[in-house]
């Protein structure tokens, strides 16, 4: 059987009845273009809100816990060395937070094929000194360019240039803790550390990360500056931050440096576990609701076909007894829903494509997201790709029943009947 | 050309029941064999089972008892793929409603059986359509849609779609019973015409006398039996 006679009368058969097969295209156009916007949409927003812990998070954090020692002298007697001793109250002794040997760490780390880029830093509790008031804060020592280069930080930092910060003695204060200082550009604020020693910085830009609480505490000195500030020596480091090329070998990264190495190493999968549950569920609401629509538009097939198979049953019967078999009869009608199904949901693409442009143009401005001017958009193509899938199966099975039905006519019955 | 004797179709006892509202036997050992070349009518009163017979005769109706055979091949019990390759290759058909297809041209509506055999290119089987049509004086009419026809015009229309295969065989359903005198005539001289000059077999159910009266043989049939004409 040639398909181009198939082709040819279901083409016949759709230009007959052209405003049903109209309103069909239009559904199943209807539904992909939904199905695109909206998991465009979705994705866009989760990308964004996972981006705004996720880029600001290394894969890998090293750094050196305060506890007590396992190794008890206890331990180390013959008399009750060999027992399960219990010792309360274990006080950590001589225990400090900066890491040891953190010179020889930063080029192993460096020097690992894996690794896309190593960024230390020191966490300084202090104080920021108003008037009488001390508030409470973190001033975390950075090296901007491998910040910027690896965390976006100039993302984030939204009055001011984050390269000013390699000028020794100055800050970026966090945007809340910023306006409870009503400390400007330009002005110097006074910190004191948790050593005691007070500090006179000069405030160069803003910090807004978009969770509150992180911007109501922290602010961002050059590593150089804090460990000025805290009297250590140029070693002193608190965190070592990596990020790999893929982020998916951080638990096995974090695992065989924390053997190496004896520190504490946190990998991003275990810390954040909680984003990834979130997205995908986001996501698998979105193909929810883009799959309902998509089956409300293929009963619409379903039905249309119906209705098409009652007025054609004459063409049908006549098909039959001029040599067309079942077979070539439930070609014709699955063609016809295929052709109906592509049609609709190659428009469907463009239509979505086009309304994710839209959407992409929206204004959206909030506090909590500095950087985001409009609505964030998922261009991906793998949605074009289900949804263009989606739209032949589902009229591919809205058709197959009314097709089944149309061969199984039979022409004598229709014949007769007149 | 032709060998006259040659049985073109056979129809041994075949019997037909219906059973829907009540069983009743439509067809009672229906028997007889149309030879090669031979223009023949079965005539009867309404409700004696010719139209049946016809169905039957088509293949496009299985549900028989009895035996028959087209061109010396026994088809009963056959697929039904095979059956429609039959119809499509040896049975051309005409109704007494035309049947075209509303959605195509004339020539597409003689076109169709002949791309759906595949024997011959498109560019060839249009040639052969056009042939065809301009025996009956259609090819003015081509490229009309089938629903601007009228209905004499329709008829050759489905005359010409029946030839398009050239069939053993050619069957026609009361193919003048919707039409008026003149178009009647018409179709009959085209009949009388395709038997004369190309031999073609015909087998045309009617029930109106004078059409009967100028075929080869005439089949008579009463209460589902064939009482003259085997």
């Amino acid at each position: 059987m040639k398909w181009s006679l198939i082709l040819e009368l279901a083409r016949a058969l759709m230009f007959a009845r052209i405003k049903q097969t109209l309103v069909a295209a239009v559904g199943v156009t209807f539904s992909i273009t939904m199905f695109v916007a909206l998991l465009g949409f979705m994705n866009g927003l989760n990308t964004l809100l996972d981006g705004l812990v996720l880029n600001r998070t290394p894969h890998i954090r090293f750094y050196n816990q305060i506890k007590p020692n396992p190794n008890q002298p206890i331990d180390l007697s013959p008399e009750f060395g060999k027992g399960v001793n219990v010792i309360r109250s274990i006080k950590p002794s001589n225990s400090r937070l900066a890491i040891y040997n953190s010179e020889p760490i930063l080029k192993t780390l460096n020097a690992d094929p894996r690794v896309r880029g190593v960024s230390a830093k020191i966490a300084a509790q202090v104080f920021y000194n108003v008037g009488s008031i001390d508030l409470t804060g973190v001033v975390n020592g950075i090296d901007p360019e491998k910040e910027i280069d690896l965390f976006a930080f100039q993302d984030y930092v939204t009055v001011g240039n984050p390269e000013d910060l390699l000028q020794t003695n100055s800050i970026i204060l966090g945007k809340g803790a910023a306006d409870r200082m009503l400390a400007d550009i330009g002005d110097v604020i006074q910190i004191t550390t948790a050593q005691g020693n007070k500090a006179q910085l000069k405030v160069v830009g803003y910090y807004q990360s978009g969770l509150a609480d992180f911007d109501n505490a922290n602010s961002f000195a050059s590593i150089n500056t804090v460990q000025k500030m805290m009297g250590e020596p140029a070693s002193y480091l608190t965190d070592i931050q990596v990020k790999l090329h893929d982020f998916n070998q951080a638990p096995a990264f974090a695992n065989e440096y924390r053997e190496i190495f004896e520190i504490e190493a946190d990998d991003i999968q275990t810390v954040n576990a909680q984003f990834e549950t979130g997205s995908s569920i986001r996501t698998l609401i979105s193909y929810a609701v883009g799959i309902t629509l998509l089956v409300v538009s293929g009963f619409g097939i379903y039905n249309i076909l119906n209705m098409m198979i009652y007025e054609k049953l004459d063409t049908i019967a006549i098909l039959k007894a001029i040599g067309f078999n079942s077979q070539d009869v439930k070609r014709i009608f699955i063609t016809i829903a295929l052709s109906i199904g592509f049609i609709g949901g190659t428009l469907g693409l463009l239509f979505g494509y086009l309304s994710c442009l839209g959407i992409e143009r929206i204004p959206f401005e909030t506090d909590a997201l500095p950087t985001v001017k409009t609505y964030p958009i998922d261009f991906s193509s793998k949605y074009y790709f289900i949804g263009g899938i989606f739209s032949l199966v589902t009229t591919y099975l809205a058709g197959f029943f009314p097709a089944r039905k149309a061969s199984s006519v039979d022409p004598v019955d229709i014949i007769r009947g007149k | 050309m032709t060998k006259t004797n040659q049985p073109v179709l056979e129809a041994k006892n075949i019997d037909k029941f219906f059973y829907n509202p009540v069983e009743t036997q439509v067809l009672k050992k229906v028997s007889f064999t149309i030879n090669r070349g031979e223009f023949v009518s079965v005539v009867g009163k309404s409700g004696c089972g010719k139209s049946t017979l016809l169905y039957i005769l088509s293949t496009m109706d299985t549900d028989y008892k009895g035996e028959l055979l087209i061109d010396e091949q026994v088809i009963n019990g056959k697929h039904s793929n095979y059956l429609s390759r039959l119809r499509n290759e040896k049975i051309g058909f005409v109704f007494q409603f035309h049947y075209l297809l509303n959605e195509f041209s004339a020539l597409e509506n003689v076109l169709i059986p002949g791309l759906k055999l595949g024997k011959y290119s498109r560019e060839e089987l249009e040639h052969q359509a056009m042939e065809k049509l301009k025996i009956f004086d259609m090819q003015d009419h081509a490229l009309k849609k089938a629903n601007q026809l009228s209905g004499g015009q329709k008829q050759r229309v489905a005359i010409a779609r029946a030839l398009i295969n050239d069939p053993l065989l050619i069957m026609g359903d009361e193919p003048t019973g919707n039409l008026d005198k003149k178009n009647a005539d018409i179709v009959f001289n085209i009949f009388k015409e395709l038997t004369a000059e190309f031999h073609q077999t015909i087998l045309i159910v009617t029930h109106d006398p004078e059409f009967a009266e100028g075929t080869d043989r005439i089949i008579e049939m009463e209460d589902g039996r064939v009482i003259s004409g085997q």
